[in-house]
């Protein structure tokens, strides 16, 4: 399982691991969960045509998610951001599955961007996600506090200079560019459990920013580690493990957040009894 | 404190403000005109304000109250006239208004997700450098000055909650704390009081009269209920149909002063220790124009 092509398999899914985990823990914030999801089928599409023009997918894959990106920031700033997103899924899945049909040996090759294609990743394909990777994570780091302002609180972000729109399409971007690197390996339909699912459940156990990153980063891993084992051991398509793991730990970290919720409403409860019975009648209404 | 309520044969509009330059003003309004289309939002207001004082922005909802920050912070540009910051910070006017560094603003309604991994403190260490690159290593000094600041507006106690589980009048004071971490000399708030009940009101109204009072921080408060304000405000300026006069209550919380804003026939009442603005009594038929200025057309 360690040996030989599988090595390359390791170290380019772990760095996809560590960029969805970053990078998905601002979608999750930012709200853009819609997006992340479209902007990979954009990407779809450009691999499609990549293989059908005969170029290097990773190519037609960065081309085109940044063409979405794009095209989902320009229609979101005249319209509503959703109805945005939602029509360039739609168009770009489109153009996709015109590409598809023009092709004549995709059937294994649709399949493996669909839903990723871990097991073979050939040493060609380490140095461009190495450098997508780097240039993806250096982004994060400058963009780190304006962004996470700008998602917090925009009025307040903008009347300091920060332009919210600015902010926005920047972060379309980098989304564009960690969809790149991760479509091969996870698969379109698959990355946007990668990037919602862990930051999801990370944020559900702690309420510290940076503790936040770091489980999500550190679940991200996890998942795709396990996933390519199990995987490999049973031969079955790694984005079924990425996808049912990645929502599992969402389920786990809904119920611990509900739970420690409850918790503290029942011990609040006793408080509030207290206050009530001090409190004047006349404000007891209700 | 209520104001005393009388009468004048004073023509009104005499109390907005001119343009005399003391010098000594944080901000002044020359004549700003805001036009959305063929909608005049806001037409000829000028007032000014001087450090440390509690101003009250009075007007119900639509009168233009949320323009007329935004024109302030540099969001709205003019579409004539002027806006004059201390120190020669110049906004709007020709050219990109500059941002305002001695401005803090918290701004009306913020919907912050439940489950957002922020705390109390992280929202406030925001107000230090939140616009500038890179992660943001915390420092001792960085920690003690959050600490300063919560402790400030009294959320010591919830420091380290979860900001989007804090109730409104929590999160109103961990906004305010924000916003006052740069050091502004002048706070703008829009229709702080709006969400919270009146205790939760209270409290936030005598935080800011204290800010004012101690650190001579002036603040710009919005509202469409004035009477909250009326024991701290030391000065008014209240906006109808884009208008506004301003000056301190007593001068503008008047029939005639009003009236003459309004463009008809209003009556300010004094009832059980309230300020209420009412349609005048020759005009029957119209609806009560507000309680504080509350209802709306």
């Amino acid at each position: 399982m360690f040996t030989g092509f599988m090595v390359n398999t390791w170290i380019v899914a772990s760095i996809v691991a560590l960029i969805a985990g970053v990078v998905g823990s601002f979608v999750v914030m930012r709200g853009t969960a819609f997006a992340a999801h479209a902007i990979p089928q954009g990407a779809f599409a450009g691999a499609a045509l990549a293989g059908l023009i005969g170029v290097d997918t990773i190519l037609g894959l960065g081309v085109f998610s940044v063409i979405a990106a794009l095209g989902i920031g320009w229609l979101g700033r005249r319209g509503r951001h959703d109805v945005a997103v939602a029509l360039s899924l739609v168009v770009l899945l489109a153009l996709g599955s015109l590409f598809l049909s023009w092709n004549t040996d995709y059937e294994p090759e649709i399949f493996s961007l669909l839903f990723g294609e871990v097991l073979g990743i050939s040493s060609d394909q380490v140095a461009p996600t190495v450098v997508l990777a780097v240039v993806t994570i250096a982004l994060m780091v400058v963009l780190f506090r304006p962004l996470l302002f700008s998602s917090v609180l925009p009025e307040v972000a903008e009347a300091t200079g920060l332009s919210t729109r600015a902010m926005d399409l920047i972060f379309l971007i980098v989304l564009a560019l960690a969809t790149s690197m991760t479509l091969p390996v996870v698969g379109a339909l698959l990355i946007f459990s990668l990037m919602i699912g862990p930051p999801a459940a990370a944020r559900s156990v702690t309420a510290n920013p940076m503790t936040a990153l770091g489980i999500s980063v550190v679940l991200s891993l996890v998942t795709v580690w396990v996933s390519i084992a199990l995987a490999y051991q049973w031969n079955l398509p790694v984005g079924f493990f990425v996808g049912t793991i990645s929502a599992l730990w969402y389920a786990v970290g809904r119920a611990w957040l509900a739970w420690t919720r409850r918790r503290r409403r029942v011990a609040g409860d006793d408080v509030a009894e207290v206050t009530v019975q001090a409190a004047p009648l006349g404000r007891c209404r209700r | 404190m209520v104001p005393p309520l009388r009468s004048s044969e004073d023509a009104p509009g005499t109390y907005g403000e001119g343009a005399p330059p003391t010098g000594a003003d944080l901000l002044r309004l020359d004549d700003v005109n805001v036009r959305f289309g063929d909608r005049q939002v806001l037409r000829d207001v000028a007032f000014a304000i001087e450090p440390g004082q509690f101003v009250g922005l009075i007007g119900s909802n639509g009168a233009g109250k949320t323009t007329l920050l935004r024109v302030i912070l540099g969001l709205q540009r003019p579409t004539s006239g002027a806006v004059h910051l201390a120190a020669g910070h110049e906004l709007g006017g020709a050219g990109r208004p500059r941002r305002a560094p001695l401005v803090g603003y918290v701004p009306q309604k913020v919907m912050l997700d439940p489950d957002l991994p922020l705390r109390a403190r992280d929202v406030v260490a925001l107000g230090i450098d939140g616009r500038r690159p890179g992660i943001g290593l915390p420092s001792r000094s960085r920690l003690a000055l959050v600490d300063r600041l919560l402790e400030q507006v009294s959320a010591t106690r919830f420091a380290d909650s979860r900001v989007g589980e804090l109730s409104g009048g929590e999160q109103q004071r961990v906004l305010i704390a924000h916003a006052l971490i740069g050091r502004p000399r002048l706070l703008l708030l829009d229709e702080p009081l709006a969400n919270l009940d009146l205790n939760a009101g209270q409290d936030v109204v005598n935080l800011l009269a204290r800010l004012a009072h101690e650190q001579q921080i002036a603040i710009l408060l919005s509202a469409h209920e004035m009477n909250p304000l009326l024991p701290v405000m030391d000065r008014v300026v209240y906006l109808a149909g884009g208008r506004a006069v301003s000056g301190r209550t007593d001068e503008v919380i008047r029939t005639d002063v009003l009236s003459g804003l309004y463009g008809r026939p209003v009556e300010v009442l004094e009832v059980q220790g309230r300020v209420l603005v009412v349609a005048g009594l020759e005009t029957p038929d119209l609806p009560v124009v507000s309680a504080g200025a509350r209802a709306t057309r």
